[in-house]
């Protein structure tokens, strides 16, 4: 085997295959490195994503979940959708897996440093960015940037991700975490609304700030005008986009912007990057 | 260096003792690459159908096979160190392949199938004396006679070949083949030959990176695409367009992983997951297909993904011209260049 071959997946245990929502469309992978060579050569950022292999299924990109101070594993959420993904969730706990990467660029939270960072995320677009929240929530990191806010949405409470992890992240004085839903559903105690119009509430300063979102198209869509009303300048909107992806290396011809690769120069751009590309996406 | 036509034949022979040859071979009524055994014949001068891409950037290969066990997975990458020569491409395939290049080592990876099969692949092309009317390589950077991508060109004296060593590969090679040394008549003649030659066609594009820089939104792409059946064959012969898919392919605990080629214009090449399609119809591909190849690459690699080797106006189906489409392109008003 040539080590340098881009191509060949790593082993890794599938040990957890939790099914994180209500409608058990989405489940989020606990994988663990089988070598421990593996793990140490596979160093990554938020914002990365990795092709994940079933064998004799092929292979898929997904977000990273976890975050790069959870060592020894990589986490995927997953939404069940074609055949990968689909044999993914029928997956035993136990299984072996292959892994690719890790593939693509990532959130620039070192050139954030100092700033207040605004996240805000839709529906399951929420899996690099519990990657980054996890990454700066790191005590050895936290003091290198200044508020943290957190603004997630879900259709209902049933859908929101990492339900576990967002009442322990609410409980803390050092994360400001907002949810919220779209409609008033019994039992719910949190905000209603839909992500725009809680940002707009919630108003984060532009100042000194950068924002990190993620979600579905619709919901970027509106929430971008509110970012700009609250001085949000196209450098400080950071984004991350989805495309079909074979190799993830920039050579198989499918995943472009004109002339970017989503894959290998995305798939993390700024607003102001992407006004500068072709509208084809 | 002289190489007699009637010991041609002779002398592929002797070469596939020590290399994988691929020559021109005419096949079913084509002339195809094919590996050169024993008593074959080589169709040496006639354009193949297929580019020569293929011999770096198979159509279909196995990139690694698995097995999955109880003591865990073993895994097999397939490398191809085999050392190869292709004998007789034209110009026009050798220069795409410095093109692949760009594509197959980039700043940040290493496609180690294709490189390494680059790296230990001596190309011999053969100059084109009588271009066929397809052929515009004149017009993007290329020549009957262009020696871009090749360590050896021959050039057709009629009875014989000069050949003449480009790179030092290319020398190294020819020294251990013991031609006869050619005289200066010889050469007075092969730079004769190479001075006249010229593509057929013509198609001016200097500005037209500029021009499509303007143009994305433009209406011209509305209707370009009507007549594409939309089959591809247009990607698939085209020696620069190097997409591709990749796939599994298992039966019980035995499976492989393989790649093929893949085109840019099916509408299944771009459909993500969940249904949405950047390029949903023809119009967007077409776009695409023109764009990467004018434009995209000109700006990622500094070259035009085109060396006018006229397959794709050759076999289209509905006779879809590019040199009549990049003419257009040129002509349209995108009402923001300073003339």
């Amino acid at each position: 085997m040539n080590n340098n071959n881009p191509y060949v997946p790593i082993p890794m245990r599938l040990v957890k295959n939790f099914t994180e929502t209500e409608d058990k469309l989405i489940h989020t992978f606990t994988l663990e490195f089988v070598n421990k060579e593996d793990e140490e050569k596979f160093k990554y950022l938020p914002g990365q994503f990795a092709e994940v292999m079933v064998y004799g299924k092929g292979e898929a990109p997904f977000g990273i979940a976890s975050a790069p101070n959870e060592p020894g594993i990589l986490k995927f959420s997953v939404a069940k959708v074609g055949v990968v993904s689909t044999a993914l969730h029928l997956l035993e706990e136990g299984s072996i897996v292959g892994v690719r990467g890790p593939l693509g660029n990532w959130y620039p939270l070192e050139d954030l440093k100092g700033k207040d960072i605004v996240i805000i995320g839709g529906g399951f677009a929420f899996t690099t960015l519990r990657s980054t929240i996890q990454y700066l929530l790191d005590p050895a990191r936290r003091g290198d940037y200044g508020e943290l806010t957190v603004i997630y949405g879900a259709r209902n409470p049933g859908l929101l991700l990492y339900k576990d992890e967002i009442k322990e992240w609410e409980k803390r004085d050092d994360i400001n975490m907002i949810t919220t839903i779209d409609r008033p559903v019994e039992g719910w105690e949190g905000r209603t609304g839909f992500v725009p119009a809680v940002t707009k509430e919630v108003a984060p300063s532009a100042e000194n700030s950068a924002c990190i979102i993620c979600g579905p198209p619709v919901m970027i869509k509106f929430t971008q005008p509110v970012l700009e009303e609250l001085g949000f300048t196209p450098e400080q909107i950071i984004m991350s986009l989805e495309m079909r992806m074979k190799c993830g290396l920039g050579m198989c011809g499918r995943c472009n912007i004109g002339s970017k690769f989503v894959c290998k120069d995305g798939p993390v751009f700024t607003l102001a990057e992407l006004k500068k590309l072709p509208n084809e996406y | 260096m002289i190489i007699n036509k009637r010991e041609i034949a002779g002398l592929l022979e002797n070469l596939a003792k020590e290399y994988r040859v691929y020559a021109p071979v005419e096949k079913d009524g084509n002339v195809l690459l094919e590996v050169i055994e024993e008593g074959a014949e080589a169709a040496l001068g006639a354009a193949t159908k297929k580019p020569a891409k293929e011999i770096l950037f198979p159509q279909s290969e196995e990139l690694f096979s698995y097995q999955l066990s109880d003591e865990g997975l073993r895994m097999e990458d397939k490398i191809d160190k085999t050392k190869t020569v292709a004998f007789g491409i034209r110009p026009c395939d050798a220069k795409s392949m410095i093109l692949l290049d760009n594509v197959f080592h980039n700043d940040q990876y290493e496609d180690v199938y294709y490189t390494t099969r680059r790296k230990n692949t001596i190309i011999v092309s053969l100059g084109c004396s009588e271009p066929e009317s397809t052929c515009f390589c004149t017009s993007v950077g290329g020549g009957p006679f262009n020696t871009d991508g090749s360590d050896v060109l021959l050039i057709d004296l009629g009875e014989k070949y000069l050949a003449e060593a480009v790179t030092d590969q290319g020398k190294e090679f020819l020294s251990k083949l013991n031609l006869p040394e050619a005289g200066e008549e010889e050469k007075a003649e092969a730079e004769g030959i190479k001075k006249q030659a010229q593509a057929t066609s013509e198609v001016d594009i200097t500005g037209l990176k500029e021009k499509l820089d303007g143009m994305f939104e433009h209406p011209y792409w509305d209707r370009l695409h009507e007549k594409c059946l939309g089959c591809a064959a247009c990607t698939y012969l085209c020696p620069t367009c190097h997409c591709f898919d990749i796939a599994d392919e298992a039966k019980d605990k035995n499976g492989c992983r393989v790649r093929n080629w893949d085109s840019c214009m099916f509408p299944l090449f771009t459909l993500h997951g969940s249904g949405h399609n950047p390029r949903p119809s023809g119009k967007e591909r077409w776009r695409q297909r023109l764009m990467h190849k004018f434009k995209y690459f000109v700006e990622r690699y500094n070259a035009t993904a085109c060396v006018g080797c006229g397959r794709c106006i050759k076999n289209c189906p509905v006779n879809l011209d590019i040199r009549q489409v990049l003419a257009e392109i040129k002509a349209q008003d995108t009402g923001s260049e300073v003339s």
